[in-house]
């Protein structure tokens, strides 16, 4: 068997105090691709700071477990380093820190001290993932996020994706606000991570990121706990017909996380 | 409140001192009338911070030489480390203690009539021309007591003189290494940018004493005459030992431009006054200055523009990283005076703590005697983000690495206007190692 395994188990997350994860359970292979869809307010980001170890959110219950080890007992850095990865829906600025002194950075913190990537090696990688994503060179000498476009910040968090390398990637709406083209783009950086080795969980909205990227499986999350999952057919359907459906065949009236079911 | 405080010189130990230098009877009479009024001007009195129990009395003054060197490869690494190996600096002097050890000067600026000196040498070989700015437009002798201990005891520095017209490309660098370290530095750089001429400047005081109490009182002066243009950069390393008092003023006239980038990376208790005069018409200035406290030393910054000019443009741009138990105060003062005109004046001072027992100050002050002009300023004292260091972390960069480079991109604005590659660089490294 190939590739990281990342369980969640009936997974509990509260943010001040407030409950908003109310026992997730989902388990994320190297090799699959998910897609988690659901209306807004209904815990989706949550699950993917939880994962990736937000400080603001605090799991009360459940476990998460990448290959046997148990990830919340690990800080944030230690995860990263453990093969996660988020492309997070806001990600930070950093005022005065270019997007390669980072990137570099980032390389190196999974490599050992005197085993650093060499400069060459390094510019050579990023110039090729700078191409495939369609980004201007000069990209990579302005500083972290500061002043870029929304769009731009997304194909940013890919380009980190694709530097970095993760065992297990979750994409938060790194679809929105993209434009046609770009999106094609962005999936075509995010299909290129495919293979055994990669697993990769995708929050959405819109079918049509998973029309250039079919996912394996995709749930459906309301009050906080994934409430149907499926097959990409699962996705079209939404599309088409919303998510009161789902709301009937389950009995739900208030999908947002304020309900306990 | 003057303090009496009883100073180991007299008028014939002054005079003495001069003799012995050569210096013209001007400077000599100057150093005997600033001596005199020591004791009856007061302290500086830096905003919100409180010298009065600073050591700026007691020190060793005679001057000390140090050894002359023919190449820069047979001084210490940590020297070298200050100049580029591959792109050897053409105009360089470093001043030993008190004198000389190494110096040159492209030869092509020599004949077109640069000079670029040590501060006894000028006063020996152009008198007339050093005795027509020193401490008279730009820092007087008796704007306080340790303006006036300076002109009294000035004890190294140099002179630079670029003639009208004259455009230097390659920077000129001046290191004042204080290798003994109980000697005392009064240190006095003098620049004076003729008309439409240009010059890049970056200096770096260096001192090892961590135990040996002393004392640097250092003055600057530069004058940008009509259409001229200075880029100032400095990097100050004095050791804890050293209470530091350092005044840069800059005077320009009509369409001349002053930009000053300070790394005031001291590890003793230092007040820093940046003054930079826009007299006239169309003058520019930036003042930006970076420091990092840590320890328990006390540091005060002031940078103030004063704009008399019409049409003049200022920026102040302070930026700070606390540690430890230091206390840092940023005041960055903008001034428009009456008929400054169409003038604009912005300051920015802003600090980041990084313990709970650090204390920083951001003071930004505007004062506007004229209608017509427009100015912005803002000011921030705060910790690192956690959101940052979320995002970063999420990278898989470790906490330190992540901390280092949020306090790196902070510092950057200012790291990033030192002028030659080799002192960014050591600046950087001082900087990791003051935060670290
Ligand atoms: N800092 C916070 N304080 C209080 N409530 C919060 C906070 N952060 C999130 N929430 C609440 O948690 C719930 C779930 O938010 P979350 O961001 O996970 O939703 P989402 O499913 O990602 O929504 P969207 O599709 O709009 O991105 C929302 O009701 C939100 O208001
Ligand atoms: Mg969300």
């Amino acid at each position: 068997m190939s590739g990281s395994v990342l369980e969640i188990k009936n997974l509990h997350v509260s943010i001040e105090d407030k409950e908003i994860l109310k026992g997730v359970n989902l388990t994320i292979k190297g090799g699959e691709f998910h897609a988690i869809m659901g209306p807004n307010g209904t815990g989706k980001s949550t699950l993917a700071s939880a994962i990736m170890g937000h400080p603001k959110y605090e799991v009360t219950e459940g476990s998460i477990i990448l290959d046997g080890e148990d990830v919340l007992e690990m800080e944030v850095d230690e995860r990263a380093r453990a093969g996660l990865f988020l492309a997070m829906q806001y990600p930070s600025e950093i005022s005065g820190v270019t997007t390669s002194d980072f990137l570099r950075s980032a390389i190196n913190a999974r490599r050992e001290e005197g085993d650093e990537v060499s400069l060459m090696k390094f510019i050579k990688q990023l110039d090729k993932d700078l191409d495939l994503l369609e980004i201007d060179q000069n990209m990579a000498t302005r500083y972290l996020n500061e002043g870029f476009s929304g769009g731009e910040k997304k194909r940013n968090e890919i380009l980190q994706l694709l530097q970095i390398n993760p065992a297990i990637a979750i994409l938060d709406e790194i679809d929105s606000g993209l434009d046609i083209d770009a999106l094609k783009i962005v999936s075509k950086g995010i299909n290129k991570m495919r293979g055994e080795d990669f697993g990769c969980l995708m929050i959405t909205h819109y079918q049509r990121l998973l029309n250039y990227i079919t996912p394996d499986f995709v749930h459906v999350m309301m009050q906080g706990r994934v409430v149907k999952s499926g097959g990409p057919e699962l996705a079209k359907r939404l599309e088409e017909e919303g998510y009161e459906w789902i709301k009937e065949e389950l009995g739900i009236t208030d999908e947002t996380v304020e309900q306990n079911a | 409140m003057t303090v009496e405080t009883k100073l180991p010189f007299d008028k014939d130990y002054l005079e003495q001192f001069s003799k012995e230098r050569n210096e013209p009877a001007w400077m000599s009479e100057l150093r005997v009338s600033a001596l005199s009024q020591v004791n009856t001007l007061e302290m500086p009195k830096p905003d919100k911070t409180n010298i009065r129990n600073w050591n700026f009395n007691t020190f060793k003054h005679e001057f000390t030489s140090g050894q002359a060197v023919t190449t820069t490869t047979e001084l210490p690494e940590e020297i070298q480390a200050y100049f580029d190996e591959e792109n050897k600096a053409e105009n360089l002097l470093i001043q030993r203690n008190h004198s000389v050890a190494f110096s040159t000067l492209n030869e092509d600026l020599k004949d077109k009539g640069v000079i670029f000196t040590d501060i006894f040498t000028a006063l020996n070989e152009h008198s007339d021309l050093v005795e027509k700015y020193y401490m008279k437009e730009a820092v007087s002798v008796d704007q306080d007591r340790l303006t006036a201990l300076h002109a009294a005891l000035m004890n190294g520095g140099i002179f630079i003189y670029v003639p009208k017209n004259v455009q230097i490309e390659a920077p000129i660098q001046a290191i004042f290494w204080q290798e003994d370290p109980e000697t005392a530095l009064f240190n006095h750089v003098l620049i004076v940018a003729e008309e439409g001429s240009s010059l890049t400047y970056l200096e770096n005081y260096v001192s090892h004493n961590e135990e040996q109490k002393t004392v640097a009182n250092i003055v600057t002066e530069v004058f940008a005459h009509d259409n001229a243009q200075v880029a100032y950069g400095a990097v100050d390393h004095f050791a804890a030992g050293t209470t530091t008092y350092v005044n840069r003023r800059g005077v320009a006239q009509r369409d001349a431009k002053i930009n000053w980038a300070l790394g005031q990376m001291n590890d003793g208790n230092t007040v820093s006054e940046n003054i930079t005069y826009l007299l006239g018409d169309n003058a520019t200035s930036e003042a930006k200055a970076v420091t990092v406290g840590r320890g328990k030393q006390t540091q005060n910054f002031t940078s103030s523009i004063r704009q008399f000019g019409k049409q003049t443009d200022a920026f102040i741009l302070q930026r700070g990283v606390m540690k430890g138990s230091a206390t840092t105060i940023f005041n960055a003062i903008g001034k428009i005076e009456h008929g400054g005109s169409k003038s604009n004046s912005e300051q920015e001072s802003r600090v980041l703590m990084l313990s709970e027992k650090a204390r920083g100050d951001a003071n930004p002050i505007l004062l506007i005697d004229e209608d017509d002009v427009t100015a912005g300023h803002a000011a921030s004292v705060g910790r690192v983000d956690p959101l940052q260091m979320y995002y970063l972390m999420s990278r898989g960069l470790t906490k330190e690495e992540a901390e280092r480079l949020v306090i790196h991109g902070f510092l950057e604005p200012v790291v990033s206007q030192i002028p030659i590659e080799s002192v960014r660089k050591q600046l950087t490294q001082v900087i990791e190692r003051k935060v670290n």
